[in-house]
């Protein structure tokens, strides 16, 4: 090989590669660039709504934040500009709407907080917005637009009335949420002055959501999820599980009583459902493979996130797979380390009343200009499947059957056709046992519009406290 | 009328720089037609005065601050010059580089004045100076050429650099970086960078035997465990890429990319592993949102910043960035989307890809090896060190903390990039330029 063409190969070479290193780059270049306007776009609405973003306050210095209306058109927050320019937030519901509209004051919370870019961004012309800078007022900020209705909500705040819990309703066929209501209440319009007391509450707990970030034991409740489970392990044999109660359950040392220590007898898995016998349950888990629960734990989504942008805790359970025998027991009927949120009971329930596919709960229908045009509104979206359809619906004949002869039956009798289940979840406080009371459920029966959940805190038996509060809120809504 | 003014001022700052933008494309593509080549070139100093008078707009109108103008007039006098001076004094220059160099200049000099005056009046003192430097470097390098045997001379020179920093150094935010001579802090690694490119173009040009490419790799990888060790990780990974790069355009062979890349995920997953202040860069990346009270605090205001102002910006001087910490230095992109526009720092993003494309077209039509090799080593050190700084403060890879090139604030940035591209012009066309002369005036 002569030095000349040896100098021209390297020379084709080191062409070859400075092209190579200059399309490399050119792809790595384009991709951030891409990335840089996608990433920033689309999360600009959650990066505003950061309370350790501080542009919320250069907002407010030229929009004046928007309103906030419920689903059925009812101003739930507005605010007013005062003769210094200053902006004032009112809630003329007060304490009603307390933890789902939230507050903005400091910080944010609730619908406050998850519509905060909305609310401070403007959808006006630029002619209107000059004719507003000409006369010295600040630009009116786009409304929000809730999926809560005033009636359901009056009617669950008033229901739980002073005692700690939570109540939340919500549409099974879209997710949308039509009451959230966490006792006890604060009047979101005094946040400024009480910040301090408020904030340093810790003992009552007023600013936490308990319907999103309570964790609770599930109790009796959970029995859907034990019944679930042993469905999937036996399909289509359900209906040959027999047991006959003696009133307690004892296996390895560990024994669990039924509610006040009744025998039920013999029963089939329909009225172990309906009476909610806690030894048949118990037994029902132990039959289950560990496996089997395992998944459908994973499946419902415990121990693990929600599909659901509002600010939750998520719900925990024993892990079924290495649990040794009394901390099965214990998980059968929700007790023991099971803690869980009634969202997310909630939400398997409205799954169950959709045919086990869930829709993602949300509080925000529609973002709307000053002049009440739609800008933007939220599209139903999945949450998953949470179980099959055939699953869902055994789950829907066994929850009526509470309400037709079970825990829940003073619910029936009435205009509507409801199911549901109950639960008496038992919590150590101390050195004593508190009870409370659960009810989750959904109605008409055959074809579900609503689906509530009801906890309420150290309250006793959940047929006399928690199912009353679900007939309200049924009531109000079928008697509309 | 301040608002109409404003908005205004916002479509129009956007839609003039894609036009800019699309032009530097053009450029690239037209190259051999000299005479639209030169339309647009002029066009695009339109363009680039156009922008600075809609920038100061948004200034005067917003702040109702007079002496704005002074920096207007000044920072006008020196983007006027430069070009003119370039082109007047160096005819085989690089007009199309000339003028995106000019741009970057302009945008950092004004969102810096929007962030500190102070800092602006040192900034406009810095590009001043450096340009003059660099065109008297220029005349040197065009009258008595470079001594490219000395390569040698250039590593030890660049190790001694780093390995002083790494003694003596100060202590800068946990990075041992810079030396104070006399009230004036240095940042040696940003020079060092340039004799890292003269010692690999010097030893490759002639023989790219495994020898030799060992020999050099063995230097490289000591400035590279210097500078790991003074935790300035942006610049340890920019002379790392730049050693790979500039060895497989040597010898044209891809083992060399693809081992070198390998190399680099090992080392780079065993530095996650020795090194906690690695670690903790990789652990803010990934969830900035954990620690935002302390490590995660600048990565997410910049990430605020950045999306605040959406696609044409919030204007000058309406937006937040400066509840960035050191938004002038390692994060000043996100200060230019929040106020510009994201559609003007993309489009900005653009230019420095057409300005590092234009580089490797110079080195393409390059017959010196030698000077193939440098500029497309020059290529490499600058986008890769955008690439870093840009994609650090937007979440897109781990900060380093390295600045971003003609638009950070900073003497030792300012100087040490326009001296790199001075040297690229100084040295470029000259065996060739009687029968290429591409981009004349």
């Amino acid at each position: 090989m002569t030095e000349r063409t040896q100098t021209a190969r390297r020379q084709a070479g080191a062409s070859h590669a400075i092209f190579g290193i200059g399309v490399l780059f050119a792809v790595l270049f384009v991709s951030m660039t891409a990335y840089i306007g996608y990433y920033s776009y689309a999360y600009r609405k959650e990066l505003m709504g950061n309370s350790y973003n501080r542009r919320t306050a250069l907002l407010e210095e030229e929009v004046l934040r928007g309103d906030i209306l419920s689903a059925d058109g009812a101003v739930l927050a507005y605010s007013e500009e005062d003769a210094a320019g200053k902006q004032h937030r009112v809630y003329p519901y007060g304490a009603v709407f307390s933890h789902a509209v939230g507050y903005a004051v400091r910080d944010r919370a609730g619908v406050e907080a998850l519509g905060n870019y909305d609310l401070l961004h403007t959808a006006l012309s630029l002619k209107d917005r000059i004719a507003y800078e000409n006369e010295g007022k600040l630009f009116p900020g786009n409304n929000v637009r809730t999926t809560l209705y005033v009636d359901l909500q009056i009617a669950a705040y008033e229901a739980l009335g002073n005692r700690k819990g939570a109540v939340i309703v919500s549409n099974p066929k879209t997710g949308e949420i039509y009451a959230m209501v966490s006792g006890p209440s604060y009047d979101p319009g005094t946040m400024e002055e009480n910040w301090e007391t408020m904030t340093a509450d810790t003992e009552r707990g007023v600013l936490l959501n308990r319907a999103t970030q309570g964790l609770y034991p599930a109790g009796s409740t959970f029995k859907i999820v034990t019944t679930l489970a042993y469905l999937k392990n036996n399909p289509g044999y359900y209906t040959d599980y027999a047991y006959n109660c003696y009133g307690s359950f004892s296996s390895e040392g560990e024994t669990v009583h039924c509610y006040g220590g009744i025998a039920h007898g013999q029963l089939t898995l329909r009225q172990a459902f309906a009476v909610s016998c806690n030894s048949a349950f118990v037994d029902l888990g132990l039959k289950t493979e560990q496996d089997a629960l395992s998944s459908t734990l994973k499946q419902l989504r415990f121990n693990t996130t929600l599909p659901c942008d509002l600010n939750y805790k998520p719900s925990r359970t024993a892990d079924p797979k290495t649990a040794e025998v009394p901390a099965r027991m214990q998980l059968a009927i929700g007790q023991g380390e099971t803690a869980m949120s009634p969202l997310h009971l909630n939400m398997i329930t409205a799954a169950i009343a959709n045919g086990g596919e869930l829709n993602k709960p949300f509080l925000i229908a529609a973002v709307e200009d000053s002049s009440g045009q739609v800008i933007e509104e939220t599209k139903v979206k999945s949450g998953g499947s949470l179980m099959s359809a055939e699953d869902a619906k055994i789950l829907r004949d066994l929850m009526r059957e509470v309400v037709v002869s079970g825990t829940g039956a003073s619910l029936s009798g009435r205009s509507y056709e409801a199911a549901g289940k109950t639960g008496s979840a038992e919590h150590a406080q101390g050195d004593n046992i508190v009870t409370h009371a659960w009810f989750t459920g959904f109605a008409p029966a055959s074809d579900p519009e609503i689906c509530v959940t009801i906890i309420v805190e150290g309250a006793g038996s959940s047929s006399t406290v928690a199912v009353p509060i679900a007939g309200i809120l049924f009531d109000t809504w079928f008697n509309r | 009328m301040t608002l109409l003014l404003t908005e205004i001022s916002k479509y129009l700052i956007t839609l003039v720089m894609l036009v800019y933008t699309a032009e530097c494309f053009l450029i690239l593509y037209r190259t051999g037609t000299e005479r639209s080549v030169r339309g647009l070139c002029t066009r695009q100093t339109i363009f680039l005065f156009a922008l600075h008078a809609l920038f100061f707009t948004q200034i005067i109108v917003h702040t109702g601050n007079l002496r704005y103008l002074a920096f207007y007039f000044v920072q006008l006098v020196v983007l006027v010059l430069t070009p003119v001076l370039f082109t007047k004094l160096f005819p085989e220059c690089s007009r199309p580089i000339v003028n995106n160099m000019c741009m970057l200049l302009m945008t950092g000099m004004t969102i810096i004045l929007r962030i500190s005056t102070e800092k602006a009046v040192r900034q406009m003192v810095f590009v001043t100076v450096s340009l003059a430097i660099g065109l008297l470097m220029i005349f040197f390098l065009r009258r008595n050429g470079f001594p490219r045997q000395l390569w040698l001379l250039y590593a030890g020179l660049g190790a001694a650099a780093l390995l002083v920093v790494l003694v003596l150094g100060a202590a800068v935010y946990g990075s041992r970086i810079n030396y104070t001579i006399l009230g004036f802090t240095f940042q040696p690694s940003e020079f060092v960078k340039i004799l890292f490119v003269l010692f690999l173009s010097g030893a490759l040009y002639q023989s790219q035997k495994i020898g030799r490419v060992l020999l050099t790799g063995l230097i490289a990888a000591a400035h590279v465990v210097i500078l790991v060790l003074s935790k300035d990780l942006g610049s340890a990974l920019i002379f790392f890429v730049v050693y790979i790069c500039m060895v497989f355009i040597a010898s044209g062979r891809p083992g060399y990319l693809i081992g070198g890349v390998l190399l680099g995920i090992t080392a780079s997953v065993a530095a996650y592993y020795f090194f906690g202040h690695v670690r903790s860069r990789v652990l803010i990346f990934l969830d900035p949102w954990a620690t935002i009270d302390s490590n995660g605090y600048q990565i997410a205001q910049s990430l605020f910043s950045l999306s605040s102002g959406t696609w044409l910006g919030r204007g000058l001087f309406l937006g937040r960035p400066t509840s960035i910490p050191f938004v002038e230095d390692d994060v000043v992109f996100s200060a230019i989307a929040e106020e510009m526009g994201l559609i003007f720092a993309m489009a900005l993003l653009m230019v420095c890809l057409a300005t590092f494309l234009l580089l490797l077209q110079e080195a393409l039509q390059a017959q010196d090896p030698w000077c193939r090799l440098l500029t497309s080593g020059i290529a490499v050190t600058y986008l890769f060190q955008v690439f870093l700084t840009v994609g650090g403060g937007t979440k897109f890879i781990p900060l380093t903390g390295v600045t971003l090139p003609f638009v950070s604030y900073g003497g030792s940035s300012v100087l040490s990039t326009i001296l790199m591209f001075c040297l690229f012009e100084g040295v470029s066309r000259q065996e060739d330029h009687l029968h290429t002369p591409v981009w004349t005036g």
